[in-house]
């Protein structure tokens, strides 16, 4: 009981104070000299061209992250539950593994496949365009790179919602299907009209695990992919706080920005999870 | 009616069509380092899709001894062994006297377990690791040494700590779900608190004991940012030293040994899943967020 406690205690919600007080201060984090500065930290924020940047990259990171991964999720749980498929588990297995493997891992790979001259996407280019082929710089392109970090994390993610759809789908009596069969509605018709309404719970569920997930492993991704380069053109809000505070010796105002992505995470889930309100359907 | 089957046969033909195109996408690329880590070096230059002329286990070899692999894969054996101790011995009983006890502040302390859920570790990890500096300065104004940092022990300790709120919350729902009449034939036989935990409500919360340590073994082993800042110097877990393998490789334009670094750190996780995947499957609904 008490071991718990104080673990807890000592290296999580200290801590987590000590994010929230260290925000209002301006320190290096090594020398003795903290000055506090109220929210002097949060006002450079508005004006820091690099933060905003990488806000922007998060967003963006969790607003496709989250639509593509929960459509891709949904049409192949609903497979998976619905049509008599063969190795239905041999899928399933498959499916899930990148779930198993390190984010460590998975960014190495993807490195590994975004190489421009030994990568296996470029090889495969050109086996199809031919010898001239220019190899594309995947990861080395400012305009590219937040793409080709958001597929890495779609890899990471589909199998693991899948999974937890099917868990949902599977509870669906089929009776409701065989009547819609009935009626003449076709597959997508059902989808629509069966499926979605009964698993939307879970789906609302998942869209908070979305948001922080994605800005979460954002970092881990960013942080081996390409740790924010080119450029700074694929810095995540989290890593920008990693810099600032350890590498950059910013402690307090990179604190300032854990605070900013704490309040921000928070508040996104809650809109999101008022808005997808709807009336639960029985069966 | 021959419409309809053809309909049927092409719609089909399309379901099997996206569920290969899809496992193909996840298998393609876990297989591919397996066999990038058995090519010659020479091979990397050709083209990346052909298979690799003979089995060059000396890249394994490379890896351990040269590029400290071994070691690292050591370091991160006893940290997720002595972390998943730690996590076990300090919240089973916490979960079980929070899910059977009714006391003065029970209520608040379960509210707080619960709060601690939302903190996530990449926020704190910086303050955790100047916490752990302020110690050692201070130590090291005493006795000269160090303690706090590199050590294998407090990152064990870290990590169990983290997961702590997480597992009380799914081991006191889980004790809940026993019956008490099997506490109260204990008591009347005259068995203690501590006796009926160890011979009864433990061996009975099994299966959500070991999906506990299913899920943490996995955060534990995969886990890269809090060992790669509460451990600066020599000392490193296999996330951390796979990472610095795949730098200085990639540098010396050595790729061999790099993927067959990258096989060690995945090998035991997908050996593990493979033996226990339907538990896991099965377990990760109740699993919560990732990351």
């Amino acid at each position: 009981m008490t071991p718990a406690l104080l673990l807890v205690l000592v290296f999580m919600v200290y801590p987590t104070l000590n994010v929230f007080i260290m925000s209002l201060y301006k320190w290096g984090g090594l020398s003795r000299n903290k000055t506090f500065v109220g929210l002097n930290n949060f006002r450079i924020l508005l004006t820091d061209q690099n933060f905003i940047k990488s806000f922007q990259n998060t967003i963006m990171i969790i607003v496709l992250v989250t639509i593509i991964t929960i459509s891709i999720a949904l049409i192949f749980a609903s497979i998976l539950v619905r049509e008599k498929v063969k190795g239905q588990n041999f899928f399933r297995i498959v499916f899930y593994i990148p779930n198993i493997l390190s984010v460590v891992v998975i960014s190495s790979i993807f490195s590994a496949i975004y190489d421009p001259s030994m990568g296996l996407l470029n090889g495969l280019l050109r086996m199809f365009v031919g010898e001239d082929f220019v190899n594309i710089q995947w990861l080395g392109n400012q305009k590219i790179v937040l793409y080709a970090i958001i597929i890495a994390m779609i890899w990471q993610a589909v199998g693991y919602y899948m999974v937890m759809y099917m868990a949902s789908m599977s509870s669906i009596p089929i009776h409701l299907y065989e009547a819609a069969e009935l009626e003449g509605a076709n597959r997508i018709t059902q989808f629509f009209t069966i499926t979605l309404p009964l698993v939307w719970d879970t789906i609302r569920t998942t869209l908070t695990f979305y948001v922080i997930s994605s800005i979460n492993l954002s970092f881990l991704f960013v942080k081996v992919m390409t740790s924010g380069g080119p450029d700074g053109s694929s810095n995540v809000i989290l890593n920008y706080m990693y810099n600032q505070a350890y590498t950059n010796s910013s402690y307090g105002y990179g604190m300032s920005i854990g605070v900013t992505i704490f309040l921000f995470s928070f508040i996104l889930s809650m809109t999101v999870n008022r808005v997808t309100k709807r009336d639960i359907y029985q069966y | 009616m021959k419409e309809k089957i053809r309909k049927i046969n092409i719609y089909r033909i399309f379901i099997y069509a996206a569920l290969g195109s899809l496992a193909v996408t996840i298998i393609v690329p876990v297989l591919w380092v397996f066999m990038a880590s058995l090519k010659d070096n020479s091979e990397f230059y050709g083209n990346p899709w052909k298979l690799p002329e003979g089995l060059k286990f000396s890249n394994f070899l490379e890896a351990i001894e040269i590029a400290n692999m071994g070691e690292y894969f050591m370091t991160s054996v006893i940290v997720t062994a002595l972390a998943l101790l730690i996590l076990l011995v300090v919240a089973v009983p916490c979960a079980y006297v929070l899910a059977r006890f009714q006391f003065r502040g029970s209520r608040i302390l379960m509210s707080f377990f619960h709060a601690g859920i939302f903190i996530n570790v990449n926020y704190i990890v910086v303050p955790i690791f100047l916490m752990l500096l302020d110690w050692d300065i201070a130590l090291r104004a005493n006795s000269g040494l160090g303690f706090f940092l590199d050590n294998k022990f407090v990152l064990a300790l870290v990590y169990a700590a983290t997961a702590i709120p997480f597992t009380i919350y799914l081991l006191s729902n889980y004790f809940r779900t026993i019956p008490k009449d099997f506490e109260e034939a204990a008591s009347v036989d005259g068995a203690s608190h501590f006796r009926t935990m160890v011979s009864i409500m433990i061996p009975m919360a099994k299966p959500s004991i070991v999906t506990v340590i299913l899920f943490n073994f996995l955060a534990f082993w995969n886990e890269y940012i809090i060992a790669l800042t509460l451990m600066p110097n020599s000392t490193k877990t296999l996330p951390v030293g796979l990472i610095n393998l795949m730098q200085s490789q990639r540098g010396a334009a050595n790729y061999g040994p790099m993927y067959a670094g990258l096989v060690l750190v995945m090998l035991p996780t997908l050996i593990l899943y493979i033996l226990v995947q339907k538990k896991l499957t099965e377990g990760m609904t109740v699993g919560g967020v990732k990351g």
